[in-house]
């Protein structure tokens, strides 16, 4: 049996008064796709961006590979994180944003060779071979010397995938990557996220509205309702069988 | 004697002094206004309260004062020579439009987009990474047209050294004037013409420097 890559542990997290997770626990597997669905205000964006460590839990554990997140050992005591262990243990995941946050400034090519480069001290031609290809694989090889500002919403959100994985991250993490699209470009973004699903074997987490897809490329899907995890299971056993009442609910608002 | 270029030729020697305390302050204040914008982001308190301080007094006090407590009464109080009235002329606009402009850099900094240091993080950069490569370079495209502004400022507020005995552009101005009183308009036309002439080029650049920070900043 394999180890899981990522634990959550009674994971809490508050803004001020309001409670935003009540407990959550969770095991991501090697090479798992995970979906989290449910109304918005639910959490589910919180979940991801803790362990992208761009919030950080008011009490719980995150295990990333054996180590965690947000607490580190000194003097034999468990102690909030400095940004060198954060740095440390985050190396491996890789963030896809709901509004792309591509570099204005740089650029779809040097918005994928930035990091490969000064943050991981890799080959400039090697990094610059590896980006090219995979802007090829997100359809975008004829816009590499453009800047971010001359594409449309759905190129911008390939590139931001592009960017991230040439990074090579073993866990991906998808925040809801389509909502600021166009209804026109959902498509050829799911597209790509569906390409990198089949064929590479990085975990990834996606937050998303989109139940037919998560439907097909989900090995387990949670629901969330506020703050806590309602269900859990494959995509067969949420979406299609349930009989959990919120979860219905919240279903029926998609099918028409 | 035949009016504009006569009054024009005994003006010239003042260049000298114009556009060097110029070129010298504007060097200095931007290098002060980085040190102060970022150290009043900077996560120490003493830093922070410290810059905020200098900014707040020197922006809050006149200039030509400031200029006279460096010429006249800091030698006194302190018994420190602070060199020439060339160097305090450029210490005293450095520090004063320095003040002004390290709220130019902080506030460009802030207002780099947050999605742009969240990418970053999930990048792995470090800090100094993030600041370098990502925030710096946006927002110095949005300081650029606020520091063109204030540079021309910078050039009309040299006139004040004139104050401390420095023989710029409207020194030469006063003195043609106390000798030809009748020809004070003239004068004066010629001199405004000139500091003009001066700003003409940062006028430019400043329109310039519009439609580059327009170009790379986040949608």
């Amino acid at each position: 049996m394999t180890e899981p890559i990522v634990q959550y542990k009674k994971v809490h997290k508050a803004f001020d008064d309001v409670k935003v997770l009540k407990g959550i626990d969770l095991d991501i597997y090697p090479s798992e796709k995970v979906a989290i669905i449910g109304p918005s205000g639910s959490g589910k964006t919180t979940i991801i961006r803790m362990l992208m460590t761009l919030e950080e839990p008011t009490s719980g554990d995150i295990i990333v590979d054996g180590t965690n997140l947000w607490k580190m050992e000194k003097k034999g005591e468990l102690v909030r994180a400095n940004e060198k262990h954060l740095r440390s243990v985050r190396g491996d995941i890789g963030m896809v944003f709901q509004h792309f946050n591509l570099f204005p400034h740089m650029t779809i090519l040097e918005n994928c060779m930035t990091a490969p480069i000064h943050v991981k001290g890799e080959d400039k031609k090697e990094v610059e071979e590896r980006s090219i290809e995979m802007l090829g694989r997100v359809g975008l090889g004829d816009k590499m010397n453009n800047y971010p500002s001359q594409l449309s919403g759905g190129q911008k959100q390939r590139v931001a995938m592009a960017r991230a994985l040439v990074m090579r991250p073993k866990i991906m993490l998808f925040d809801e990557v389509t909502s600021a699209l166009d209804p026109e470009l959902v498509g050829e973004v799911l597209e790509v996220i569906r390409d990198i699903a089949k064929n590479d074997d990085m975990a990834m987490v996606l937050v998303t509205h989109e139940m037919d897809f998560a439907l097909d490329i989900a090995d387990k899907v949670l629901f969330l309702d506020e703050g806590v995890i309602e269900e859990q299971g494959s995509a067969q056993e949420v979406i299609n069988d349930s009989q959990n009442k919120r979860l219905r609910e919240f279903l029926s608002r998609f099918r028409n | 004697m035949n009016p504009i270029t006569d009054i024009g030729g005994q003006l010239i020697p003042g260049l000298g002094i114009t556009i060097s305390i110029l070129l010298a302050s504007a060097l200095f204040s931007y290098l002060m206004a980085f040190i102060a914008g970022l150290c009043r982001l900077s996560k120490n308190v003493f830093l922070r309260k410290f810059t905020g301080l200098y900014v707040e007094v020197f922006r809050g006090t006149s200039l030509i004062v400031q200029l006279f407590w460096f010429v006249y009464a800091i030698p006194i109080l302190f018994g420190v020579n602070l060199g020439s009235n060339w160097s305090i002329g450029v210490i005293a606009i450095g520090l004063n439009y320095g003040a002004y402009l390290s709220e130019v850099v902080r506030s460009s900094i802030l207002a780099v987009a947050p999605g742009q240091s969240e990418a970053a993080t999930a990048l792995n950069m470090t800090s100094f990474q993030k600041m370098r490569l990502v925030i710096f370079p946006q927002a110095v495209r949005m300081m650029l047209p606020e520091f063109a502004n204030y540079t021309i400022q910078m050039l009309k507020g040299t006139a004040l050294v004139s104050l401390i005995s420095l023989n710029d552009v409207l020194y030469y101005g006063n003195i043609l004037r106390s000798s030809n009183l009748s020809y004070a308009p003239l004068i004066y036309i010629v001199v405004l013409i000139i500091y003009f002439l001066l700003a003409l080029p940062l006028i430019l650049f400043s329109r310039k420097a519009e439609k580059i920070a327009k170009k790379g900043v986040a949608n």
